[in-house]
């Protein structure tokens, strides 16, 4: 190994330096302004130029890998990373509390969420989980004088350091099979037949991943710590980390244990089939739109795992696809929601949202969008999210599966359907704020790109997920 | 004329555009709801126009299809257009009933009247899309967003119980269609193509038939409605406004007919054949079951919709007995009763609009005050009925005798929803017109206004036109359904 080795982990070292030196400049500033937050999203826009454009290869014994398949994960999580800094800054300011911390954290949590995706063995694959989650569990407790907050904070970290206990049993029992943490030393072991001990560590492992990306039934945490976190903190939530989990997710599957493709699979379309069901009948009670939300996340990794069960390069494909969009709609719904503002109470429960489209037409047009598109209506973006994923199970043989996928998402539209019949419907209750400018242009942003824009997207966006599942093929 | 398809499907759009401009324009507090209605109806007269010069380049002569457009999209997905006989009517009946339906609403809706306009105007880019896309996922796309606009016509300006209307509507027939996306993405990953006349030509394995059959089944089943999954329409009917009410009866349970002679008969031709039992058997429940649930009726507009399933269970019928005249006889039916049934619908919001109630019992004797009207709403009732002379009759008599070929039980079963047919609807009529003036709240009702005489007059020429010389019909749709007959039969081995 030499040092222009170091070439292939540009990314990681941009964000660890500038975290650093973020953490220097903010401690003797005190307060985050808006150099500083400009500061932080230019680090996050150079590492995802760096994962992009940069050296592929594998480095440090294989522990860190940069491929396509890293550098397109790489490339949004850090831009949906870069999105959540200035929408954060601007909610906890409006509520008198921007600490410097905020954009320091999220540059850490997007390292870890890098290493994460380009793990390599199961060391870098804790290291990286652990990193995200730590700054995450921080985020969520960020308004430490707000007890719903600190208690999501608190949450979030009990059950997760209880996944992180689960993942590290499994992948030690993995080591202990297969004698080895690289993936494809234990992929060797796996197709030589090393028998029910790697199998069960695997099984640790998946749930512990499952817990990253609230897959049912290991879901239980997702609507407490989504209704008590800060707003644009759970737009996070909802988006980046579970791209990198479940990319990393993929990888172990794919290029550890590709041959026991018939054994994880069941596991995983199990999963899927109850995170769909989870979410589509625990959703139809909630009246918080972030519970709300909460629940249809869970469905929604639900069917980017029917499509990573799937297996080959087309069910990754449509997993990559299928998350990219549905980042996208989860990012702007949450933008809405931090943008709304009545008498200086956040609007979140759905009936805060009665005659909304008289209100605030183009919020509420937007919100309609989000809504349309989680049912999965074309022409919008969850369409074709759905049409991806299904399209390769249905492919994969996995048909039953699909048909019962497709159901829950008539049960989901309910929930759907009431908040546009709240918003179109039902008379105004009162008037509201006005919504905060960077908010409201992410909002409307990503609504334009639920539709149109991503009938012109997905030109370029399909191919690039191909490439990338590819590397996994 | 290449292009035509596509600016005839988004024509209405520029008036959606046309609306918001003159909204966003105008004074803050100004009233511009005169200057959106005047939009809609120019926009939706322009749509009709240029349907019609379409229709006029149309060769009769040709099966295949025609105006064909083709670009290549993302992932292997292409955007394709193109009409033959089976669809280029339907496109030019929805472009001849949205003026009406712009028309109709133009006293009776003061609310939200923006909105309502540009719903109406793209629910008719969707509903004209669903007829001319030549490629199932776009098919897919304007036959799944068709919902929404409805939906919201039926929960705004819907009456009482419009919430509960629009939900179990949208429910509904979202249900039917994902189990069609599920075969429809089958089909494209089995076939490679999502190309529809290359699926046409494409032959499914048997077994695999009979799957992909009952997923669009289910799907166009309900949108048709069958019973018994019809139960979505009366209460959508109820709730709906007037032009809401036509736009339903009149177009988007045509998607239903159109998807069978679509997809489920030249695709599926095994299948079809396999399952043509259950169609008819539940085709003559259709007719027999829901003529009489509607002779039962309190509420006129519930008849009507009652009587939509009735004459829909005609269509079906003569959908799957495969042969010319029934083709012919599902086609001319659901042209007719696209224009019978919205005028009904339209003569019911006629005293709605005065009285704003439908019981039946609160009217009576109507033809002692409103003569003109009595007249139209005869017409009407004559058409639903089937008299001949009227449109109503030339696609009821070939539906029988296209099924009579193939299942003398069920045309003779559904016979007798001819004579029920006359049983609720002039017993309706009846009800509502003759008798004495014994409501004194219809002392004063008023005959139909200008406007309203301009709105029925178009349906009044068509339903005789169509009825006297329902060969105009034929010799547009003759090439395709014969060349989808000897396709079917060739399949089929008989």
């Amino acid at each position: 190994m030499t040092l222009s080795d170091l070439n292939v982990a540009a990314p990681e070292l941009i964000l660890a330096g500038s975290a650093l030196l973020l953490l220097m400049w903010g401690a003797f500033q005190g307060r985050s302004n808006f150099a500083y937050g400009a500061a932080a999203v230019l680090a996050l826009v150079a590492a995802a130029c760096a994962a992009a454009l940069g050296v592929q290869g594998r480095i440090f014994s294989g522990g860190l890998i940069a491929d396509d398949l890293s550098a397109f994960a790489k490339v949004f999580i850090y831009g949906f990373s870069a999105v959540s800094i200035p929408l954060g800054e601007r909610w906890l300011q409006r509520r008198g509390d921007n600490k410097f911390e905020f954009n320091v954290l999220i540059i850490l949590a997007a390292l870890g969420m890098g290493m994460m995706v380009s793990a390599g063995d199961l060391i870098a694959l804790y290291i990286g989980i652990e990193l995200q989650s730590l700054a995450l569990y921080v985020l969520a407790a960020f308004r430490r004088d707000d007890a719903k907050a600190s208690e999501a904070g608190l949450k979030y970290f009990v059950l997760g350091a209880l996944s992180s206990g689960l993942l590290l049993y499994g992948a030690s029992l993995i080591y202990g099979f297969a004698g080895s943490t690289q993936f494809p030393v234990i992929a060797e072991a796996v197709s030589q037949g090393a028998g029910g001990g790697v199998l069960f560590g695997l099984v640790f492992l998946i749930c512990g991943i499952a817990f990253k990306v609230s897959a049912a039934p290991f879901h239980m945490w997702t609507p407490d710590v989504y209704e008590g976190a800060p707003t644009p903190v759970v737009g996070f939530f909802a988006a980046a980390p579970k791209l990198a989990a479940m990319v990393l997710l993929a990888r172990v599957l794919s290029e550890g244990f590709g041959s026991a493709l018939e054994q994880w699979r069941q596991v995983i379309v199990a999963m899927a089939l109850l995170s769909i069901f989870v979410g589509a009948f625990g959703g139809l009670v909630q009246r918080n739109l972030k519970r709300l939300w909460a629940y249809s996340s869970i469905a929604n990794i639900g069917y980017a795992l029917l499509g990573l069960a799937a297996g080959a390069e087309v069910g990754v494909q449509s997993m990559l696809l299928f998350m990219v969009l549905y980042m996208v709609d989860v990012t702007g719904f949450f933008a809405c929601l931090s943008a709304l503002q009545r008498d200086g109470k956040p609007m979140e429960t759905i009936d805060d949202m009665a005659g909304l489209i008289k209100e605030r037409p183009a919020l509420a047009l937007a919100l309609t969008a989000f809504a349309l598109s989680a049912l999965g209506l074309p022409p919008f973006a969850g369409f074709w999210a759905k049409y991806y994923v299904f399209k390769a199970a249905i492919g994969g043989g996995l048909t039953v599966a699909a048909v019962l996928g497709l159901v829950g998402s008539v049960v989901a539209a309910f929930y759907y359907l009431r908040l546009i019949k709240v918003m179109w419907f039902d008379p105004t209750v009162g008037a509201t704020e006005r919504p905060p400018f960077e908010a409201r242009s992410v909002a409307v942003a990503a609504a334009l790109f639920s539709f149109p824009a991503v009938l012109v997207a997905l030109v370029w966006l399909d191919p690039l997920a191909k490439a990338a599942a590819a590397v996994l093929g | 004329m290449t292009g035509i398809l596509s600016l005839i499907t988004y024509s209405p759009l520029i008036g959606v555009v046309a609306i918001l401009a003159v909204r966003g324009l105008a004074r803050p507090g100004a009233n511009t709801d005169g200057a959106v209605r005047w939009i809609a109806l120019a926009t939706t007269v322009a749509t009709f126009a240029l349907s019609v010069l379409m229709l006029s380049g149309f060769d009769q002569g040709a099966s295949g299809f025609q105006f064909m457009e083709d670009f290549a999209a993302f992932s292997g997905l292409h955007y394709r257009m193109g009409v033959d006989g089976i669809s280029v009517l339907f496109v030019v009946l929805t472009a001849f009933l949205m003026p009406l339906c712009i028309a109709a609403s133009w006293k009776t809706i003061d609310n939200r009247v923006g909105e309502y306009m540009i719903a109406f105007l793209v629910l008719e880019v969707l509903v004209i899309g669903v007829f001319t896309a030549l490629d199932l996922i776009l098919f897919y796309v304007f036959f799944e967003f068709s919902l929404v606009p409805m939906f919201l016509i039926i929960g705004i300006w819907g009456g009482q119980r419009r919430i509960y209307a629009a939900f179990k509507f949208f429910l509904y027939t979202l249900l039917g269609s994902v189990l069609m996306l599920a075969a429809v993405l089958g089909m494209i990953g089995i076939a490679g193509t999502s190309s529809i006349p290359e699926l046409m030509a494409y032959k499914f394995d048997p077994t695999l038939q009979t799957w992909l059959w009952l997923a669009f089944f289910a799907s166009f089943a309900v949108k048709m409605p069958m019973w018994p999954v019809h139960t979505w329409l009366p209460d959508a009917h109820v709730e709906a406004p007037t032009a809401g009410s036509v736009i339903l009866a009149g177009i988007l349970l045509k998607l239903g007919g159109y998807g069978f002679m679509r997809f489920s008969l030249p695709m599926f031709p095994q299948a079809s054949e396999l399952w043509a039992p259950l169609v008819f058997g539940l085709s003559a429940i259709a007719i027999i079951y829901t003529s009489l649930v509607a002779f039962r009726q309190t509420d006129i507009k519930k008849l009507i919709a009652y009587s939509s399933v009735a004459h829909m269970g005609f269509v079906t019928m003569g959908i799957f007995s495969g042969n010319v005249q029934g083709e012919q006889g599902a086609l001319f039916q659901m042209i007719s009763h696209g224009v019978i049934s919205g005028a009904l619908f339209l003569c019911v919001g006629v005293v709605y609009d005065r009285m704003h109630t439908r019981e039946i019992a609160f009217y009576g004797g109507l033809t002692q005050r409103m003569p003109w009207y009595a007249a139209v709403f005869l017409l009407f009732t004559m058409g639903n009925v089937g008299l001949p002379g009227t449109s109503g009759f030339v696609g009821e008599i070939l539906t029988l005798t296209g099924t009579y070929q193939v299942s003398t039980w069920t045309a003779l079963l559904a016979t007798t929803g001819v004579i029920l047919s006359a049983v609720y609807a002039l017993s309706l009529y009846r009800r509502v017109m003759f008798g004495e003036l014994n409501n004194p709240a219809l002392a004063q009702i008023n005959d139909l206004e200008w406007r309203e005489v301009a709105i029925f007059a178009p349906l009044i020429v068509s339903t005789l036109y169509l009825g006297v010389y329902p060969a105009s019909i034929f010799n547009i749709t003759d090439a395709s359904v014969q060349a989808l007959v000897s396709a079917y039969r060739a399949a089929i081995g008989g």
